[in-house]
């Protein structure tokens, strides 16, 4: 098949590749460009582990072609941790213990990112829905819930 | 018609490992030459924690902290044998193996620093901070560092150790049939609150208290995270998951993440964890297997839940709104009859 070049930011840095046509934007993540961190669950848009950010929106890797994200803005959890600080919300899965096989986090802390992106002050039902779309075979749930809304109070007591 | 509350209770006792041909897991333990600490496995980790516990049974033994000891899982043909990451054995298992392992290169360790310091192993000890001291005199020391390195460069002395850690096979008696499958068991209690609505066969469940008897909680943080997610798991397979619903037809199973249920972020029970320890006679540390027996209780629990609400006895898995109807159809067929 033919090869395309794709080209776009990923986590502010330029990149650009040649990618089979048809291929995922997960396929050119992981395989083209070493970002491991979206994960393959299902590749079919049912289990949330590949979540991205395409120009602030969430995205399913697994069901975006790599060649409709030319110039664009593509945000991955690897490109959270500000040098060695982390994030606000992979610091509190740490600390909430919300994550244990970890195959799920990625996609989980990206949809929570998005989610204060757009609401810093979510209450629970708000972070349920938020992570409705990502599947955890192991925690629970419950304490991915609470590292959601950990990370939103230490964000508003340093932002105060 | 109506919702009708119900409340259950189950409690469950719960074998560590198993004994089909004996059960044996075996470790192996070395230091570098700068006195960090490797421990070799075969057991995996699969998220239930099971390189950090280990980390903390070799630290402990050896009485180095725990950041200086790394578990190496990596290699099952290369590695020393495991039966598997399985059957709550783990720490159990492992654990045991890994402390015969960590005794064997402490005792080396402090032969090598008793050279050093030109006294005897025995009045040895350490301060489970990076030091080897002499006993009442901790003026009188040397750093693991420098022990590691002496033994490396100079006494040409390996610090390592063998663990080796099997529970033999039972045989059944002939006289009575009795065996000893397991020497050490969990213990849990599950008390659940249903609704079921016998309009629609639905069952929610509210609540889940739940009582665990772990032996010892080597990392009670991680503990509770497997505690809490077997309790979700436990609803799960309740009242949600099966590959073939109409078992023993394989038809009509679920072939991906959109068929086959489970509880979401939206339909958890309000869930409460209670962590008794009662320490194992042969347990490291005295932990037990508590991993799997964390998903069993609140299965019979919302059962009894059920019948309590409305009065039918619902023994097939999972407990879907098809079976709740058919069950409180063939209830109505027996009263009008
Ligand atoms: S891998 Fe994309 S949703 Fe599962
Ligand atoms: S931590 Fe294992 S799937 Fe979520």
């Amino acid at each position: 098949m033919a090869k395309v070049p794709v080209q776009f930011t990923l986590n502010g840095s330029e990149r650009a590749e040649f990618v089979e046509s048809g291929s995922t934007l997960l396929a050119a993540l992981r395989d083209k460009m070493g970002d491991t961190s979206p994960k393959g669950g299902c590749l079919q848009g049912t289990c949330g582990a590949c979540t991205v950010m395409v120009d602030g929106e969430l995205r399913l890797s697994c069901l975006t072609l790599a060649e409709t994200c030319n110039d664009a803005q593509i945000r991955t959890t690897a490109g959270l941790a500000n040098g060695e600080v982390l994030h606000p919300l992979q610091r509190a899965f740490e600390d909430a213990f919300a994550a244990q096989c970890g195959f799920c986090t990625p996609g989980m802390i990206m949809a929570a990112a998005a989610l204060l992106e757009r609401n810093p002050n979510p209450d629970r039902a708000d972070v349920v829905e938020a992570i409705s779309g990502n599947v955890c075979r192991c925690t629970g749930y419950e304490p991915i819930i609470q590292a959601v809304l950990l990370a939103a109070r230490a964000n508003s007591t340093s932002a105060a | 018609m109506a919702v009708k509350r119900g409340r259950g209770v189950a409690a469950v006792n719960y074998p560590t490992g198993m004994n089909l041909g004996g059960d044996p897991t075996q470790a192996l333990v070395h230091s570098t030459p700068t006195g960090s600490f490797m421990v070799t496995l075969s057991s995996v980790d699969l998220g239930q924690g099971l390189k950090q516990i280990m980390a903390q049974i070799c630290a402990e033994t050896i009485g180095v902290p725990t950041e200086s000891v790394t578990v190496d899982t990596a290699d099952t043909d290369t590695g020393p044998h495991c039966m598997g990451t399985f059957a709550s054995r783990g720490t159990h298992r492992a654990g045991n193996a890994v402390i015969q392992a960590a005794r064997e290169a402490r005792q080396v360790m402090l032969e090598v620093a008793a050279e050093e310091l030109e006294v005897n192993a025995s009045d040895l000890d350490t301060d489970g901070s990076g030091n080897i001291h002499v006993k009442g005199a901790p003026s009188r020391s040397i750093s693991i560092f420098d022990t590691a390195l002496a033994a490396h460069f100079k006494h040409g002395r390996s610090i390592s150790g063998r663990g080796m850690f099997l529970v033999p096979r039972s045989y059944p008696e002939t006289e009575t049939g009795a065996m000893k499958p397991s020497t050490c068991y969990a213990h849990a209690c599950t008390v659940a609150e249903v609704e079921v609505d016998e309009e629609t066969g639905e069952v929610v469940v509210l609540s889940v208290k739940n009582v665990f008897e772990i032996g010892r909680a080597l990392n009670p943080k991680m503990v509770e995270q497997q505690l809490v997610g077997g309790s979700w798991m436990g609803i799960s397979h309740a009242l949600y998951e099966t590959t073939e619903p109409y078992y023993p037809d394989r038809h009509h199973g679920a072939r991906d993440y959109n068929e086959y249920l489970m509880p979401g972020p939206g339909d958890l029970a309000e869930t409460e964890i209670a962590v008794l320890e009662r320490p194992s006679g042969d347990g490291p540390f005295g932990a037990k297997g508590p991993g799997e027996m964390c998903a069993n209780p609140q299965i019979p629990a919302v059962a009894n839940a059920i019948f309590d609400a409305v009065g039918v006895r619902v023994d097939t898995l999972p407990i879907t709104p098809e079976r709740v109807l058919r069950a409180l159809k063939q209830r109505d067929a027996g009263a009008a009859a």
